[in-house]
């Protein structure tokens, strides 16, 4: 039994979902491979071969992979697929786009977003939004897998010394070209790995209003983040959003801002240690799995809370 | 250019999920059932693209028991011209879905694939991507915004970081995310003519796919309750909880 891993990585640095994707590549047991996939990616190989528990590096650098393009990553993953007994990434926007794909090349089945390893064969993912948790079995012969990343504890950055190898496969389908990329600017903590998160909803009402909770994360060293209904109004861009098709995050603290609580959002951050909810309206949904729930204008609220923290942190 | 688009029958988006009580599924039983809200912004977009000329002809198809022609009927009443319902009551999952619609599109052989990027009762976000991959197709998952260029097509997607912009080879597979569109509702005069619009029923049989699923689902549990919380009644007291009960800053 052997596991690939395709790891996650950008500006030449290795994602630390990553590191917890490696995790759940302990929990089903054998060997583990790193592949990383890319354009000028040798530290990310580097880097990749310092975590715990990792056997051998596989470094694909070539124009192909530069932009994760998913059409010519499937045919490099599942060119080397057929060495292992599973391949396993991030469910993140990468690992969602390619890995479908992979599965059809290798006509198995995807088992998608795992939270939970039971066996090699036997793991346990979210549907209906997290409403409900399935125990699911593949009897597929190479098992692909993208792994719910804040499920998992990443395993050490440092310490491990695999061997790099170079992979020399160039796959070029041919059939899309990158174009462009807006990515966001933002000396924040990532969304998706912060300790502590803030998010703001529709109750914050404009886009300029999230300052006031950008000033609380800034004390806090926290990531902002937002509900569907504010990116949907167009106050904040989409990769803030947190929910069921948006990102999950499981932080030691989440601090909902104005956010009324739809299912859809508490699937994106359910899993979060301590959840604070500050929302004039004391019937909103949030508060049912808030720890701490403070009813009151977030106007009010929220600068307030910025003056105590000031005095704590 | 002939447009596919491909709906799911699914529990409505607003409907409280319970799980049956010996563990094998959710409760679907006299519950509300919808059209996923992803595959209404896929025929939306579809319908965009007719309206400004670019597509010719929009043909819906779906995959399931009879009752799922509901939902083709209602992709008919947006805008599809026409509809091909893939007929069987076994469990399909996202491979033989994949593998089905792929037989569809041979025999359809359209310039674009628009189907929703996930479904809410599975959540798997696959089966776009295995489509494209079956039927040598390029993708553009998680779509905000798409733009059909002459022989190409070009899809602004929703990534972690922000947006990622490609240029596609027609034929290729969209998947929509929530941002594409916001998709009409169906005026009572089109739910009328919708019935009259031309519904082919073939079977799996008949595209030459068996479904032959991998996944066996054990169990389906609820997730493990929140211990309930509590109020607090000013900001001063949230500082103090979160700094001397629950210690996380």
């Amino acid at each position: 039994m052997s596991t690939l891993v395709i790891a996650d990585h950008n500006k030449g640095e290795l994602t630390g979902s990553t590191l917890s994707v490696i995790a759940a590549a302990k929990a089903v047991g054998g060997d583990i491979d790193v592949l990383v996939a890319g354009k000028d990616i040798g530290s990310v190989a580097e880097q990749a071969a310092k975590a715990e528990g990792v056997s051998k590096v596989l470094a694909a650098d070539n124009d192909a992979y530069g932009h994760q393009l998913a059409e010519n990553l499937s045919l490099l993953i599942a060119e080397l697929a057929k060495n292992y007994s599973h391949v396993m990434s991030s469910a993140g926007s990468v690992g969602k786009d390619t890995m479908p794909r992979v599965a059809a090349l290798l006509d198995v089945a995807q088992v998608s977003e795992i939270m939970a390893v039971q066996s090699e064969d036997t793991f346990q993912r979210p549907i209906y939004a997290g409403n409900a948790i399935a125990t699911v079995q593949s009897s597929d012969s190479i098992k692909v897998i993208t792994v719910r990343t804040t499920s998992f504890d990443p395993v050490a950055a440092e310490g491990g010394s695999a061997s790099i190898e170079s992979v020399d496969s160039a796959h070029d389908a041919g059939i899309s070209e990158f174009v462009s990329e807006e990515l966001a600017e933002s000396d924040r903590p990532d969304l998706a790995s912060a300790d502590i998160v803030i998010s703001g909803g529709r109750g914050m009402q404009s886009g300029d209003n999230f300052r006031i909770i950008e000033s609380v994360a800034d004390l806090l060293g926290a990531a902002v983040g937002a509900s569907r209904a504010a990116v949907d109004a167009g106050f904040v861009p989409n990769d803030m959003q947190v929910g069921q098709t948006g990102k999950i995050v499981a932080p030691n603290l989440y601090i909902a801002v104005g956010i009324s609580g739809a299912i859809q959002h508490l699937a994106g951050m359910g899993e979060s240690k301590v959840i604070v909810a500050i929302n004039k309206d004391e019937d909103a949904p949030i508060f049912q799995v808030a720890d701490y729930g403070l009813v009151a204008d977030l106007f009010e609220a929220v600068p307030q809370l910025e003056q105590e923290l000031k005095k704590v942190v | 250019m002939k447009v596919l688009v491909a709906v799911k029958r699914v529990i409505d988006y607003n409907v409280k999920v319970r799980v049956k009580p010996d563990n094998t599924g959710v409760d679907l039983a006299n519950v509300k059932m919808a059209m996923n809200p992803f595959c209404e912004i896929a025929v939306e977009e579809a319908v965009r693209l007719k309206e400004k000329g670019i597509a010719s002809e929009i043909v819906a198809v779906t995959i399931g028991p009879k009752v799922t022609q509901e939902q083709l009927r209602t992709a008919l009443a947006l805008g599809a011209d026409r509809a091909i319902q893939v007929e069987t009551d076994e469990e399909v999952q996202s491979l033989d879905a994949a593998k089905m619609l792929k037989a569809v599109v041979d025999k359809e052989e359209p310039n674009l694939v628009i189907m929703g990027k996930q479904s809410i009762d599975t959540d798997n976000n696959q089966t776009g991507q295995m489509l494209a991959q079956l039927a040598g197709m390029p993708q553009g998952t998680f779509a905000s915004e798409v733009d059909v260029e002459g022989e190409k097509v070009k899809v602004t997607r929703e990534i972690d970081g922000g947006l990622l912009t490609v240029s596609l080879n027609l034929p290729a597979v969209v998947t929509t995310d929530l941002r594409l569109n916001e998709p009409r509702y169906a005026s009572l005069p089109n739910i009328m003519k919708a019935k009259k619009k031309p519904l082919e029923t073939v079977s799996p049989a008949d595209l030459g796919v068996e479904a032959a699923p991998r996944l066996k689902t054990l169990k389906v549990e609820e997730p493990q309750p929140r211990q309930p919380g509590i109020k607090v009644e000013s900001v001063e007291e949230l500082v103090d909880k979160l700094k001397n009960e629950a210690k996380v800053i």
